[in-house]
């Protein structure tokens, strides 16, 4: 039972990652029906962000969780920023295409962040410095074996604290319904006298910030940070969003869960049933298929139907 | 001269060049005088990597169903028809070999482990195709990616095929060939890549090539129109990952080395930077596409500085500003004939950007079916 | 009409006429100039640690040759490739070594499973190869041009399987590898055999793959099984992290791993967690024998860090060669060939070398333990069985018999 458990919490720990990054994604696609496939390096981005940070600023010597939260801060204020500029300069020119188009521009944007990353830093990998002591601290323990460390409940409470703030401010905020009406109709939105433009904007840097957060967190659980750890998890993030309804903001969360859940599970179990742990990556896209062939509108999304 | 005469004299030089060209790029070379390794090696890259193109062309490009797990079925094609050679086929030369000859038992034996990669993509073409070909634009898109990745870790995971290490001959202990022959050639290449542009131009500009076109114009507006939508994306998918697969063959037997490394996701994404460079709706752009990006990491390595390293950044950098600038790539949907002369001369092609009904941004007014039909005959 | 052939027939020529050379046989290398030496490794990939690290030992060997006078007058020199740590990425750079740059032999490479790939264009060709550091069994059974200069994986699973037995008291072991490496598996299913030969039980099996981030499920399983040892024979990007998981998990045993472990990075990784873990591996920087204190004294004025083990197997294939060569009088394939196989007794940083029939090197390893950023010396354990002994003389006692 405890053996159960702990898989469960590392599970979930995975999965409140994705489902941050799935909210980015989420939103993106509600907002303008486009899958931003640049959004997994943006976690990488974020988290190469904090480390760069920490290094300049000499902040591993003295490791705290309030240099955490400072390099957290900053590198979501970075990954902001790179999510806007991505969306003025390459999504926003091509949005009148078609959606090849649009799909295509969000590859070559993805590679490119991938390898000027890989060209100027190098693809082996780098050590994300331990702000939680969890090289040397021993975890809490909660019944039998079952144990939490403390970056796991770093993780879990600072992904439930940005979700509760997304949350205020997409039902609590003005900017939060405008981006709810545009998500609805964008030309209904504009009619409105909304400024489309710069809630797409607000909306890219939300999610981007996101990721980043994403980003920093997981460096402190594994601190090895390479300029491709995007692609993977972006895509399992991807899939989370699909698994929980695109456009449906709860859903991202529960399909991060659910898909974090999965995961650790085929690796804990699998072997009873013949799945090697090494399926791992495979079980996110074999989900990704049964839901979008049993339920394509996601667990939480709604079916909309197509009209001539 | 009658037809006839003309299609087997072509034939007659394009297997004439093609021998001619095989033997320049051998050890002996052509007289004495040969392609050093290196060029050749290329030469016959680009050749596998015009087949891929093509075919890729054939359900991206005509039929607008975007596939980016393209290596998947390569892959397929290639570790099926390696299987063969090193498990399966030592009997089977031999015995021919007693009967009409080494060389063309080699070339038999060569001819039916690469139908056999060609079937196993086909039907696997068939698995990923029934389900997927259902779902919109981006959601395809991920989906044939996420099937690539399932088909690369299956692979990654079955010993008998090498597994992590690769395959080059038979994985004691089963019993088989110890290296991969290396059956593919210049011949075997270009005489596919032959092969692929000519079934691939006779598919488009068939009543099936208007179908696919059709459904690639407006897919509802093809349904309506009594097509069968879906078993026509099905058969261009079906046909465009066996071509694949015969890609997939001739590099395993080229290389003599397969790793799931080669098939993936990046790969993929090579060859779809080729068709959208060359233009998605154009056989020959899908040609010089291939012809380019295969070259070009050559080219940049001769270059000061270190521009090879850079290349990633460089085709990535290449797609964004195709993407912004001219997106129907270099030939748009154009091909190159001999009425491409004639065709300069009307007035301008316009390359209008296209609305937000998902009308795909290879259309251009040239579909045969709709704007001019005097377009027709010159075809 | 007309354009459209002139057109072909313009292209046609260019391409015939710039690109066009006599053809003939590969060149052996017999004869006068620089001796060219092609080392391929990781040099920016996942595990850039090894190639980078090697590439190191091997430069600075074939400096102090070259100092020294060259070999039979002519100096070295080293081609340098990097194939990204992937095995077909090594072998399309060791075919270009071989055909393009024509060298006369090989140095590479670190992971075994692109050592493998390599491997058959090597032997192919019919140009010796060293590995430096490949352990897994079936590099040198490729065939007779392919050697190495190190122990073999059955040698160094079966040394952690006696430490954990015979100097840990270890009863029950879990294995944890990494499914896409050669080497990893080949040492997971050796230590097993030993040690439940050696009356030990393995109690829980399990892999992951390169590029993994978490382990916790597998961790968490391999808990649930309660081990007194964790065999975890990876390389030192996965292994890091493993050991900063395992310690969040709360797992007490201690983790053991092989030369795979070896680079900086893993501390960066693992920190604190890795204290009280153990590796067997090909030499120890503590050793106070004098030829290993001056190589260390050498590199680490060169470099400003201290060999591992990797660069100073680099160092010791670069030597082995170049003593080859002049045994042999010339770089001649055959003969060179010949003439590594006759390696004998050869004095190296990492101990006596002496080629055995199956191309390899019977050597013994050393088992480390780790301690507040450093690999201490434990013990040496040999061939022919264990020796315990705490003193620090890590010189090789005796090494006639064929590991088995």
């Amino acid at each position: 039972m405890d053996t159960f458990v702990q898989q469960l919490i590392n599970g979930l720990n995975i999965g409140a990652i994705y489902a941050l990054i799935a909210l980015g994604y989420t939103m993106v696609y509600g907002i303008l029906r486009l899958i931003n496939f640049a959004h997994g390096d943006v976690y990488m981005v974020g988290a190469f962000a904090g480390y760069f940070i920490a290094l300049s600023l000499g902040l591993a010597a003295a490791p705290s969780f309030l240099s955490l939260a400072l390099i957290l801060l900053a590198s979501m204020i970075i990954a902001a920023l790179v999510g806007m500029i991505i969306e003025r300069f390459a999504y926003r020119p091509v949005r009148k295409y078609s959606r090849m188009t649009t799909l295509i521009m969000a590859i070559g944007v993805s590679l490119l962040i991938e390898n000027l990353f890989v060209a100027r830093i190098g693809a082996a990998p780098r050590a994300f410095p331990d702000f939680l002591g969890s090289q040397s601290q021993l975890p809490y323990r909660l019944f039998g074996n079952a144990a939490i460390s403390k970056a796991q409940i770093v993780i879990f409470l600072v992904s439930i604290a940005l979700m509760l703030i997304l949350q205020w401010i997409v039902y609590k905020t003005k900017v939060g319904t405008a981006m709810r009406a545009v998500s609805f109709n964008l030309n209904s939105a504009k009619l409105m006298g909304i400024n489309t433009d710069a809630i797409i904007s607000l909306t890219f840097a939300i999610g981007s910030a996101l990721a980043a957060a994403g980003g920093v967190l997981t460096a402190q659980y594994n601190p090895n940070i390479d300029p491709l750890m995007g692609i993977l998890t972006g895509l399992k993030a991807f899939v989370a969003a699909v698994l929980g309804g695109i456009g449906n903001i709860p859903g991202a969360v529960l399909g991060g869960l659910l898909i974090g859940a999965a995961e650790t599970f085929v690796v804990g179990y699998g072997q009873n049933i013949g799945i090697a742990s090494t399926y791992r990556d495979a079980v996110a896209f074999a989900i990704l298929i049964l839901v979008l062939l049993i339920r394509p509108s996601g667990l939480l999304g709604s079916t909309v139907q197509e009209k001539v | 001269m009658p037809t006839f005469v003309k299609r087997i004299l072509g034939l007659v030089i394009v297997v004439g060049l093609l021998v001619g060209a095989n033997a320049w790029m051998g050890r002996e070379g052509l007289f004495g005088f040969g392609l050093p390794y290196y060029y050749a090696e290329i030469l016959n890259l680009t050749g596998i990597s015009v087949i891929l193109a093509v075919s890729l062309n054939l359900i991206t490009g005509f039929t607008g169903q975007f596939s980016i797990g393209h290596a998947g079925f390569m892959a397929v094609g290639a570790y099926s028809s390696v299987f063969m050679t090193v498990y399966y086929s030592e009997g089977a030369e031999r015995w021919l070999t007693s009967l009409i000859g080494a060389t063309l038992a080699q070339s038999l034996v060569f001819l039916g482990v690469i139908i056999f990669g060609a079937l196993v993509a086909a039907l696997a073409g068939l698995v990923v195709g029934i389900p997927s070909l259902r779902l919109r634009g981006d959601y395809l898109a991920i989906v044939t990616l996420g099937f690539a990745e399932i088909i690369r870790i299956i692979i990654l995971n079955i010993d008998r095929v090498g597994g992590a290490t690769g395959f080059r001959g038979r994985v004691p202990p089963w019993d088989g060939r110890a290296i991969i022959p290396q059956y593919a050639n210049f011949i075997w290449i270009g005489g596919f890549a032959v092969i692929t542009i000519v079934v691939v131009y006779n598919i488009v500009n068939s009543d099936i090539g208007r179908a696919l076109i059709s459904i690639r114009e407006d897919e509802l507006a093809a349904e309506a129109m009594g097509i069968n939508t879906t078993r026509y994306k099905v058969l261009s998918f079906v046909i465009s990952s066996s071509f694949a697969g015969i890609a997939g063959a001739l590099f395993g037997h080229f290389r003599q080395f397969l790793h799931t490394n080669d098939f993936q996701f990046i790969r993929s994404i090579e060859i779809i930077i080729m068709i959208v460079l060359g233009g998605m709706g154009s056989i020959t752009g899908a040609v010089l596409g291939a012809i380019v990006i295969t070259i070009l990491p050559e080219l940049l390595r001769k270059l000061p500085g270190d521009l090879y390293g850079y290349r990633l950044v460089i085709y990535s950098a290449l797609l964004i500003l195709i993407m912004l600038t001219r997106p129907q790539g270099v030939m748009g949907a154009k091909e190159f004939g001999l009425s491409w002369l004639k065709r300069a001369q009307r007035r301008p092609e316009g390359d209008k950007p296209v609305g937000e009904k998902g009308v795909p941004i290879a259309q251009q007014s040239s579909s045969p079916a709709l704007e001019q039909p005097k377009e027709i005959e010159h075809r | 009409m007309k354009r459209t052939l002139f057109a072909v027939l313009s292209i046609t020529t260019l391409f015939f006429s710039f690109a066009c050379e006599r053809r003939g046989d590969v060149a052996s290398g017999a004869g006068t100039g620089p001796i060219v030496v092609g080392y391929y490794g990781d040099l920016s990939g996942r595990t850039s640690s090894f190639g980078q690290s090697t590439k190191n030992g091997v430069e600075m060997a074939a400096d102090e040759i070259n100092k020294a006078g060259g070999i039979n007058g002519r100096q070295v020199q080293i081609l340098t490739e990097d194939d990204q740590g992937e095995p077909n990425k090594a072998a399309t750079v060791v075919t270009k070594l071989i055909n393009q740059d024509k060298v006369v032999a090989l140095l590479g490479e670190v992971a075994s499973s692109n050592t493998l790939a390599a491997a058959p264009k090597a032997q192919e060709a019919k140009v010796p190869m060293i590995s430096p550091s490949s352990t897994n069994a079936t590099v040198t059974q490729v065939g007779d041009y392919i050697f190495r200069v190190c122990f073999i994986d059955p040698f160094q699973g079966e040394v952690m399987a006696k430490f954990s037995a015979n100097n840990l008291k270890a009863k029950r072991a879990a294995i944890l590898y990494d499914f896409n490496s050669d080497y990893s598996r080949g040492l997971y299913q050796v230590f097993k055999r030993s040690f439940t030969t050696l009356g030990g039980q393995v109690v829980a099996e399990k892999s992951y793959t390169q590029g993994d981030r978490d382990f916790s499920g597998q961790l968490t399983s391999i808990r649930a099984a309660n081990p007194d040892v964790i065999y975890v024979p990876g390389y030192y990007g996965e292994v890091g992290v493993i050991s900063n998981q395992t310690k969040q998990l709360g797992i007490k045993a201690p983790l053991l791993g092989g030369d795979g472990w070896d680079a900086p990075q893993l501390w960066q990784l693992g920190g604190a967690s890795l204290n009280g873990n153990y590796i067997s591996n090909h030499y120890s920087v503590d050793d106070p024998s004098p030829a290993i204190q001056k190589f260390v004294g050498d590199f680490k004025g060169r470099y400003g860090v201290q060999p591992d083990a990797l660069a100073a197997l680099g160092y010791d294939a670069m030597k082995v060669l170049a003593d080859a060569i002049k045994r042999a009088g010339t770089t001649e394939n055959t003969k060179l060939r010949d003439a590594i196989a006759q390696t004998k007794d050869f004095p190296g940083v990492t101990g006596k070398i002496t080629i055995d029939k199956d191309r390899n090197a019977v050597k013994p390893a050393v088992v480390l333990k780790l301690q507040d950023g450093r690999f201490v010396y434990a013990t040496t354990i040999s061939p022919e069985g264990s020796t315990p002994v705490a003193s620090s003389t890590a010189s090789p006692a005796g090494a006639a018999s064929p590991a088995q």
